[in-house]
């Protein structure tokens, strides 16, 4: 029964120590050792934290590397496309104009010919005229009373020749 | 006066001439001086010496196990040296007396009208004396008490400044022994018994854990600063439990009150339910007082127990006590080490229970028809 029946020095003691212990434990030992170890886990969780989003960020900054690689690859390709294609129109461009340039030159040498020929052709009329008329004059003897009526007589002649020779062309 | 029948009082309770005891009992002294009986055994005999004069000093084991175990005003050192404690006594006539309980010479003499009876309790001189004394002595268990508070202080005040000094950094030394301990109050008993309130609770949880847990300890080292059985005292555990019965009752919600008082149950039966849980109220914390204080003495009792079997055996023929003088030796050792284990799991069982009833009473029904 004595070892059940609490003494009531010792309760008096025992609640004082006690009292006093956890008052100075909860005071200059326990705070500090339960703050430095909360301080110390955020520390490390936070490590953990920015570690990780370090390694998503290069992740990310990867990834839009190699978007932007892709990027500048398809716009060099772009590039060189649009080149290829101005550099053919353009050969197309000039070959058009050295074409016209060229069917120009042909047709206004062709103009120029046909005009020589035209030329020639009416000096031509106008020397076998004449020469008929000098023939014609030698032949006959005598001047025809008028050269004038004689020269639109044969100017007459030649030209339903030639009339008959555009006819017949 | 007393008979002091041999000149070595050690061992006056054995019989005389068997030097090989005398032997076997130094031997087991220094062999096994973590055993925390050896003291107590002279003491035992010392006081068996006294209080039976004129008869052959015989062995009790009983007695010098509750001896063990009790409260005492003075502390036995060895042999015939204990050290005096300061008796302090008031009365309402006399007021205050304080004086060295040497001056009892061991429950021999009277002093300032006050003796010690054979329970080591202060009585007054005269039997017919009927006024009530409040002995608030330093005993045994109060400067035990005193001891291991100091040691834990110390222990903890310098883990606590290494932590201001290296603000941030990994654990060292004595950290690592301390750090996984509070992490793990903190962690498997405040956080998972109490819930997301257990911060204010932590410095009253670790605090009641190391202060029972290095008790424990000192009461399994037998010499001097140790070998008191404080925790196993009714009255240390009986304020280590008002301590969790003020917290719980005081900290307790609405909804704890209401549990009690007006349970979610037919009104009918309110007349049966609602005792039943006022009871559970104080029968928590009584649970408690009762589990620290029986684990304790019962470790302490069966150690002595077993080493008091030489004894018994010895007195009846030296050769059986020292025949069994190995066995005993072993089942003490082997209850040592279960103590060293058991002084840790009290500790920790009466800090999860601690928590468990803070958690129960702090909790908040966020559904209370489904709870």
């Amino acid at each position: 029964m004595e070892l059940v029946t609490p003494a009531i020095g010792l309760v008096f003691w025992m609640l004082v120590t006690f009292s006093l212990l956890l008052f100075i434990l909860k005071k200059f030992a326990w705070k500090p050792i339960l703050s430095s170890m909360k301080e110390r886990e955020e520390t490390i969780e936070k490590s953990l934290q920015e570690a990780a989003n370090a390694r998503a960020e290069m992740q990310k900054l990867n990834q839009q590397n190699e978007s932007l690689l892709a990027e500048a690859r398809a716009e060099r390709e772009a590039i060189l496309k649009d080149a290829r294609d101005i550099k053919e129109k353009m050969i197309g461009d000039a070959k058009a104009i050295a074409d016209d340039e060229a069917k120009k030159l042909i047709s206004r040498a062709n103009d120029e010919i046909n005009r020589q020929k035209n030329a020639a052709l009416d000096e031509l009329k106008k020397e076998v005229a004449n020469f008929s008329l000098q023939i014609a004059e030698k032949l006959v003897g005598k001047a025809l009373e008028s050269s004038d009526a004689q020269k639109a007589l044969i100017a007459d002649q030649l030209g339903r020749l030639d009339n008959q020779q555009k006819a017949s062309a | 006066m007393h008979a002091k029948t041999k000149q070595m009082p050690d061992f006056s309770t054995l019989p005389s001439g068997h030097r090989i005891q005398k032997f076997l009992f130094a031997a087991l002294f220094c062999a096994f001086f973590a055993l925390n009986v050896s003291a107590s055994g002279s003491e035992t005999g010392e006081k068996a010496a006294h209080e039976a004069p004129h008869q052959e000093a015989k062995m009790d084991p009983g007695k010098l196990i509750m001896e063990h175990i009790a409260d005492s005003h003075d502390w036995h050192l060895w042999g015939h040296t204990s050290l005096p404690l300061p008796v302090i006594i008031y009365t309402k006539s006399l007021g205050l007396s304080v004086f060295s309980s040497g001056k009892f010479n061991h429950g021999h003499d009277t002093y300032q009208g006050f003796k010690l009876n054979e329970k080591n309790q202060v009585i007054w001189e005269n039997a017919s004396n009927t006024e009530s004394i409040y002995d608030l002595s330093i005993t045994k268990n109060v400067l035990a008490m005193f001891i291991s508070v100091f040691t834990l202080l110390f222990i903890l005040l310098s883990v606590a400044s290494s932590y201001k000094k290296r603000p941030g950094m990994a654990p060292k030394g004595f950290l690592n022994i301390l750090e996984p301990l509070i992490l793990f109050l903190r962690d498997d008993v405040a956080k998972s018994s109490i819930g997301p309130k257990y911060e204010r609770f932590m410095p009253l949880i670790l605090s009641i854990f190391f202060f029972i847990f290095v008790n424990n300890l000192f009461g399994l080292i037998p010499i001097f600063p140790g070998g008191a059985n404080v925790t196993g005292n009714i009255a240390v555990t009986m304020v280590l439990a008002l301590v969790v019965f003020v917290t719980v009752n005081v900290r307790g919600t609405k909804d704890y009150w209401k549990h009690i008082f007006l349970p979610d149950v037919p009104k009918a039966m309110y007349l049966i339910l609602v005792p039943i849980e006022i009871l559970g109220v104080i029968l928590k914390p009584f649970v408690l007082m009762l589990r620290l204080f029986a684990n304790i003495t019962a470790g302490h009792i069966i150690i002595l127990g077993f080493f008091s079997l030489i004894f018994i055996f010895g007195a009846m023929s030296p050769g059986l006590g020292f025949a069994v003088s190995p066995l005993s030796v072993a089942f003490t050792l082997f209850m040592s080490f279960l103590e060293l284990l058991v002084a840790f799991l009290q500790a920790f069982v009466f800090t999860l229970l601690t928590a468990i009833y803070i958690g129960m009473a702090v909790e908040e029904h966020h559904h209370p028809e489904h709870h």
